[in-house]
């Protein structure tokens, strides 16, 4: 009994890990500019499905011409979208060298991109690398993207009209990703090990099962967790991002550039939906049912609190084992008592658990104290 | 010109307090329910009762119910969907276990009641739980309605597959049958419930609920109690909600399971309501038609112009211009469409001399 009690135990706090991660993406945004980012989910997708057709091999030969006409018609009306903004914005300050440099660096970026793009519709197979790095960029023009069509029109709009913009984005991001890499079920191959691998055999008979993949996970989880910590609290970038989470006003006018910053933290939590895709996509394929991993993390997010990060990473941990233990053990017990059409109670389980810890705490466990002045 | 009330002078405070003050919108508003009713059952075809006007109208209720708690109460809550569920399955139940009853209104009564019941108990963590807080605890009700409902058996009369249909229905022996039958009765108690909701919001419990929403511990000192105007909030918001869930249930489907009301029902009606406007029930009819219309306009489109397309890329398709027209929407008028519709009526009234 105490083995199986581990091993769920231990299985769910490697997914906990992996629910901790989609919720640090939101986190990241929430701190730095208020919105509480729903396309979170959906950039996961984007990112995997990009990877999985940039790496793998392709079954189906025949790509639908169709869908390469409207796929490319919509990625060169976002490309001279962005490109039109810049302009703009380049004859508006006149056009120094820093700005030339900037706009250089974005036409190198835009067409590397679009390469990438019309290149992996005849081939697929990179390497597993190449195509990281690729999505990485294709994250980042993303987060530009973003930031210039949406969000900066809608500064100083109350925050569910932004959440509300968002949920367009997570829309318009779900079509875009199936319309340009169709919607299939693909593989990330990482090469991860498959044997599970049994621990404490001497103390338990049989051993505690463990999915060496999830352990991996895990690993790339908490090393992005580190390094993350490491950019908040000890780079110059990291310290303007908390001033900017403290105060927008006064981080402004003591000098931040705050749509850079929020360019900075969307790109952020892009790179962190790239691992959380990257991961989820190697353990269960990549396919639509992935966006919805989002609805997985909200529970993380208000039981941690909005704004910290660590209570995104201890969140994640008490509900990944929460539902995992409530749906083994906790489960049958309501099947029998109630009479039920099966258990499946861990999708509401969760948010149970997160409602119960905040009629304590209604800022989460580890949110910024709620001080109300009239 | 014509929309001038100059000269309307009101010598009461009867005629003060109106709903329409204005004598122009009140001819306009009864030309627009005798239409509804007279006009429309003589030309309108099946395709456009099932697909068009029927959905229309059940979400427009629901939108008003949703409203009530997002734009009178400033309460945001993502769990709709649950409780259209539970308004649906309440009223299928009585309709089952009660068969001697068989009156539509009774059961739509009842399932809404009991929404409203559910609504209550969801809406305690209100008083302590606040902002994307509540939002996301709100989807704890969903999943739990969802489950409740896909898994008790008791609940869909231990069908198999869990989906449970209705049929023979009737209203004070008035035979609901043809799709007009079921367009009128619906048109009816939308047009009830309608005029229910706009005087609950402009009277002093629509006030208090609006003194929650603006700033609630002003309000609290001021004297009005948080526990009782935010429960009167949830509980009337998921009435409504209950009221139309049962209505989609029975008379938009006929035959459904749980996963109608799943969680994308209630993004779709939250959708309503930001595109119609925040606070305004004006605003709940036109979100509402809005979010009817544009999916099968989408659909439409292409065939116009003689573009075949495959049902998966259309069906991407339109998830991205879906998207994008909810962030242009919100990029250009925020306060949503009632805000256009009251710019305009501002335009009318000063043309054609604007100074």
């Amino acid at each position: 009994m105490l083995g199986a009690f581990l091993e769920t135990l231990i299985g769910g706090l490697l997914t906990g890990v992996l629910y901790s991660l989609v919720a640090l993406g939101f986190v990241l945004i929430f701190k730095a500019s208020g919105v509480f980012n729903f396309a979170q989910g959906a950039m996961v997708l984007f990112a995997a499905l990009t990877i999985a057709r940039l790496s793998g091999e392709i079954d189906n030969k025949e790509v639908h011409l169709a869908n390469f006409v409207v796929a490319a018609a919509i990625l060169g009306l976002a490309v001279a979208l962005i490109g039109w903004y810049a302009w703009r914005e380049f004859v508006a300050r006149g056009g120094g060298p820093d700005e030339r440099r900037k706009m250089q660096i974005l036409a190198a970026v835009g067409a590397l991109v679009g390469g990438i793009a019309a290149y992996s519709y005849g081939k697929g197979a990179w390497p597993i690398w190449l195509a990281i790095a690729a999505t990485a960029a294709i994250m980042g023009l993303l987060a530009y993207a973003i930031e210039r069509l949406v969000l900066r029109h809608l500064v100083n709009q109350e925050g569910i009209i932004l959440f509300m913009a968002t949920l367009g984005i997570a829309n318009f991001l779900d079509g875009f990703g199936q319309t340009l890499w169709g919607s299939d079920i693909y593989k990330i191959n990482l090469g991860l090990p498959k044997d599970p691998i049994f621990l404490f055999e001497a103390v338990f008979p049989g051993g505690l099962l463990v999915d060496p993949g999830e352990l991996v996970a895990a690993a790339i989880a908490a090393g992005l967790v580190v390094v993350l910590a490491i950019f908040f609290q000890k780079t110059r970038v990291g310290r303007a991002l908390r001033a900017v989470a403290d105060d927008h006003a006064a981080a402004q006018s003591v000098g931040i550039p705050l749509n850079t910053i929020w360019l900075i933290v969307w790109t952020v939590s892009g790179l962190v939906a790239l691992a959380a895709g990257l991961i989820w996509g190697a353990k269960l394929g990549v396919q639509f049912s992935i966006s919805l991993i989002a609805l997985k993390a909200l529970p993380v997010l208000i039981l941690g609190g909005f704004t910290s990060v660590p209570g995104a990473i201890v969140g994640g941990l008490i509900i990944g084992a929460g539902e995992k233990l409530s749906e083994v053990f906790l489960a049958p017990i309501l099947v029998k008592a109630f009479d039920l059409a099966g258990g499946g109670i861990e999708n509401w389980f969760a948010y149970m658990l997160a409602l119960v810890f905040l009629l304590f705490r209604p800022q989460g466990l580890f949110g910024e104290r709620i001080i109300e002045r009239v | 010109m014509l929309y001038r009330e100059a000269g309307q002078f009101k010598t009461t405070y009867v005629a003060d307090q109106q709903i329409f003050p204005i004598l122009q919108d009140r001819i306009f508003v009864l030309a627009v329910i005798v239409a509804a009713f007279l006009a429309v059952p003589m030309f309108a075809s099946p395709y456009l009762y099932t697909e068009i006007l029927i959905p229309f109208l059940i979400l427009s209720l629901a939108a008003i119910g949703l409203n009530i708690l997002v734009g009178y109460c400033g309460q945001v809550s993502l769990g709709t969907g649950g409780f259209m569920a539970v308004g649906a399955y309440a009223a299928y139940n009585l309709w089952l276990r009660v068969p001697e009853l068989n009156n539509l209104i009774v059961v739509f009564l009842f399932g809404g009641l009991m929404a409203a019941a559910v609504g209550i108990l969801f809406g305690i963590p209100s008083l302590r739980i606040k902002g994307f807080y509540l939002a996301v605890a709100t989807l704890a009700s969903q999943f739990f309605l969802d489950w409740l409902f896909a898994r008790v058996k008791w609940l869909t009369n231990y069908t198999p597959s869990g989906s449970v249909a209705v049929g023979n229905l009737s209203v004070f022996g008035w035979k609901i049958e043809t799709p007009a039958d079921r367009y009128l009765l619906i048109l009816g108690l939308v047009v009830v419930a309608t005029v229910v909701a706009k005087n609950l919001v402009r009277g002093h419990i629509g006030r208090s609920w609006m003194a929650i929403r603006d700033m609630d511990i002003a309000a609290e000192i001021v004297g009005f109690r948080p526990l009782r105007t935010k429960l009167t909030a949830f509980a009337v918001s998921s009435f409504f909600i209950g009221v139309a869930g049962a209505m989609w249930a029975f008379l938009r489907l006929g035959a459904w399971e749980p996963l109608a009301f799943d969680i994308n029902r209630s993004f779709q009606i939250l959708f309503m309501v930001i595109i119609g406007g925040l606070g305004s029930l004006l605003g709940s009819f036109l979100g509402a038609a809005f979010i009817v219309l544009m999916p099968i306009l989408l659909n439409q489109l292409p065939g116009w112009f003689g573009i075949r397309m495959s049902t998966a890329l259309l069906s991407h398709l339109e998830f991205m211009v879906f998207g994008a027209m909810i962030v242009f929407f919100l990029i250009v008028e925020p306060h949503g469409l009632a805000r256009l519709w009251a710019v305009a009526k501002e335009k009318l009234r000063l043309w054609p001399f604007p100074h």
